[in-house]
């Protein structure tokens, strides 16, 4: 009795103790809404095929993030104005070469990338590589709250007034164009999109990962349904589940917060792979049914 | 130019081209289509019978050349739902999570507002659709789990529900079976009393004999262009599939 009671004592300060820390609810809260977005995002980006695109914007971004910080502009400035432009470049090389367009992405992100790292070695600032690259929820600036959550708000606006036109326009483009909407504007709305939250999503998991914050929700949710709607659900909720568990593992254990955030989600990932009832290798619905 | 006149036609392609990247899929196509008219689209693999469909619908863009509908420019066509287009089953990903009821109703969202939210009349256009076709029991499917000719009637439901006058169907019997090739072709018959115009490939030549009344024979540019009657011949037909003959695509003489 008493045992059971300490126990219980224990799990409760495990999981309160840490929310008495300023910077702990601030990071729980914004990387729950930054998980979010993403979250919204990931179902799109999966079902588009755009998981190299992410991870493409994503990486381009450092560039930005560093001139920003050396001009004292709003880093998430000038990462959305570096994510565009990856983009528009990876457009054009596309259409004008006979590359392929993989190898196009590839090649633009990791140019944008190296710049990147050469520009925080040359400009010698208060820039910190390290929480650019892994992350640094924890050690979030009151400035960076506004824009988190200005961005945030702004993408899962857009995001939820196209959602239907969206989802056509992964879908089948074609039809969407034949009736009369504007699938050019559909696409960049997605790119742009896709680059909010890559910006915002760089500051909970970082740089390097911030791409499984891109797609892996949405990969987990696509084994569980065949809705839409419910996917989208799914891949919020697992982000934003991900990101709280993440945070107070790297509280208790003491771990890199951005890499724990992403474990979480790669094993709820796996945990879908191998037991979703439809999709999962095991079926486990199947099990049920027959016995 | 007499407007009247050039009203009269619903489709009218002239002398358009399309190239992928420099690489030309079609050069130098005529069409001129009118209400109540079935036209087969015939041609082998690559002839660019997907391409025309594209430069109809207006996904791709012609590089040379006109297209009209109801003498008006492909846009105004495309804001006033009149052109609905029935994609080849590879030109889409079947394992989407959207359900039938959801894909029939993307017929109707270029006339919604921007929200795309339902009115009653869309809902009710949608249920008829899907009646028409035959699916009502299955309409809150999940487009993976049906099979190739279900999926091909949901698309045609689409364009039903879009109220469409042009029909574009890109291989409409690919992959179905009789009683749901039966379905299409009475479908397609009542259409054309209903005075839509419709533009079909197809690779099998016995659709073309049986309710085609314009038949287009292309290989990259068009070989052959009249009522079936005249144009459907078999030197026509060989000319189409690079001289083979037509014993070969259609059994001997029949
Ligand atoms: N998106 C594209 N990019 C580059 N080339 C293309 C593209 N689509 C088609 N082509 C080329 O254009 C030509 C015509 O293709 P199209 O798809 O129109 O043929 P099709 O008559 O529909 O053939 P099928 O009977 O196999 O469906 C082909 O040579 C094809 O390789
Ligand atoms: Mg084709």
């Amino acid at each position: 009795m008493y045992g059971s009671m300490l126990f219980i004592t224990n799990i409760t300060s495990l999981v309160a103790d840490p929310l008495s820390h300023e910077f702990m609810r601030k990071a729980l809260l914004m990387s729950s809404l930054v998980a979010a977005v993403c979250g919204f995002l990931s179902s799109y980006l999966t079902l588009k095929g755009w998981a190299l695109m992410g991870d493409a914007v994503s990486h381009s971004v450092m560039p930005g993030v560093v001139v920003a910080y050396a001009l004292g502009l709003p880093f998430s400035l000038g990462a959305f104005v570096f994510g565009v432009g990856s983009v528009a470049l990876i457009g054009f090389v596309k259409q004008k070469s006979r590359v392929k367009e993989d190898t196009v992405i590839g090649l633009v992100f990791t140019g944008f990338f190296a710049l990147g790292i050469v520009l925080v070695s040359k400009i010698k600032s208060n820039i910190d590589l390290h929480s650019i690259l892994f992350g640094s929820p924890l050690g979030i600036s009151l400035s960076d709250v506004k824009q988190t959550v200005f961005i945030s708000l702004l993408v899962l606006i857009l995001l939820s007034v196209f959602r239907k036109d969206l989802i056509l326009y992964c879908f089948d483009p074609r039809h969407a164009k034949t009736v009369g909407i504007n699938v050019l504007f559909l696409h960049y709305l997605l790119l742009t999109c896709l680059s909010l939250a890559a910006v915002v999503g760089l500051q909970s998991v970082g740089i390097v990962l911030v791409v499984a914050m891109l797609i892996t929700p949405g990969a987990t949710a696509y084994l569980l349904t065949d809705d839409f709607d419910i996917m989208t659900i799914i891949s919020v909720i697992s982000a934003i589940i991900s990101s709280v568990f993440g945070i107070y593992f790297s509280f208790w254990f003491d771990l890199e917060t951005g890499g724990s955030i992403v474990l979480v989600q790669t094993f709820i990932f796996l945990f879908a792979f191998l037991f979703a009832p439809r999709y999962g290798i095991f079926k486990i619905k199947k099990l049920f049914s027959n016995y | 130019m007499d407007k009247l006149n050039y009203k009269s036609y619903r489709i009218e392609a002239e002398n358009i081209c399309v190239d992928y990247h420099g690489k030309v899929a079609l050069y130098d196509a005529n069409l001129r289509l009118k209400a109540g008219q079935i036209c087969g689209l015939v041609g082998m693999n690559g002839a660019g019978k997907t391409t025309f469909f594209n430069a109809l619908t207006g996904f791709v863009n012609i590089s040379k050349g006109k297209i009209r509908i109801n003498g008006e420019s492909l846009k105004i066509a495309q804001q006033d739902q009149e052109i609905a287009y029935v994609p080849q089953s590879e030109g889409i990903d079947c394992q989407f999570p959207v359900s039938v009821w959801d894909v029939v109703m993307m017929g109707r969202y270029g006339s919604m507002n921007i929200l795309r939210s339902p009115r009653e009349s869309d809902i009710q256009a949608v249920k008829d659709a899907i009646e028409r076709v035959d699916l009502m029991e299955l309409s809150s499917t999940p487009i993976g789990n049906l099979s190739g000719g279900q999926r091909k009637r949901t698309f045609l439901a689409r364009a039903i529900a879009q109220r469409a006058s042009i029909l574009l169907l890109d291989e409409p019997f690919a992959g179905v079976d009789i009683r749901t090739e039966k379905l299409i072709s009475e479908l397609f018959i009542q259409f054309k009393n209903e005075g839509k115009t419709i533009l079909l490939s197809t690779h099998d030549m016995i659709h073309v004999r049986e309710f085609c009344d314009l038949v287009l024979l292309i290989n990259k540019t068009v070989v052959a262009y009249g009522e079936t009657s005249e144009v459907f011949t078999p030197e026509n037909i060989t000319n189409t599939f690079g001289g083979m003959s037509p014993d070969v695509l259609f059994g001997p003489e029949s």
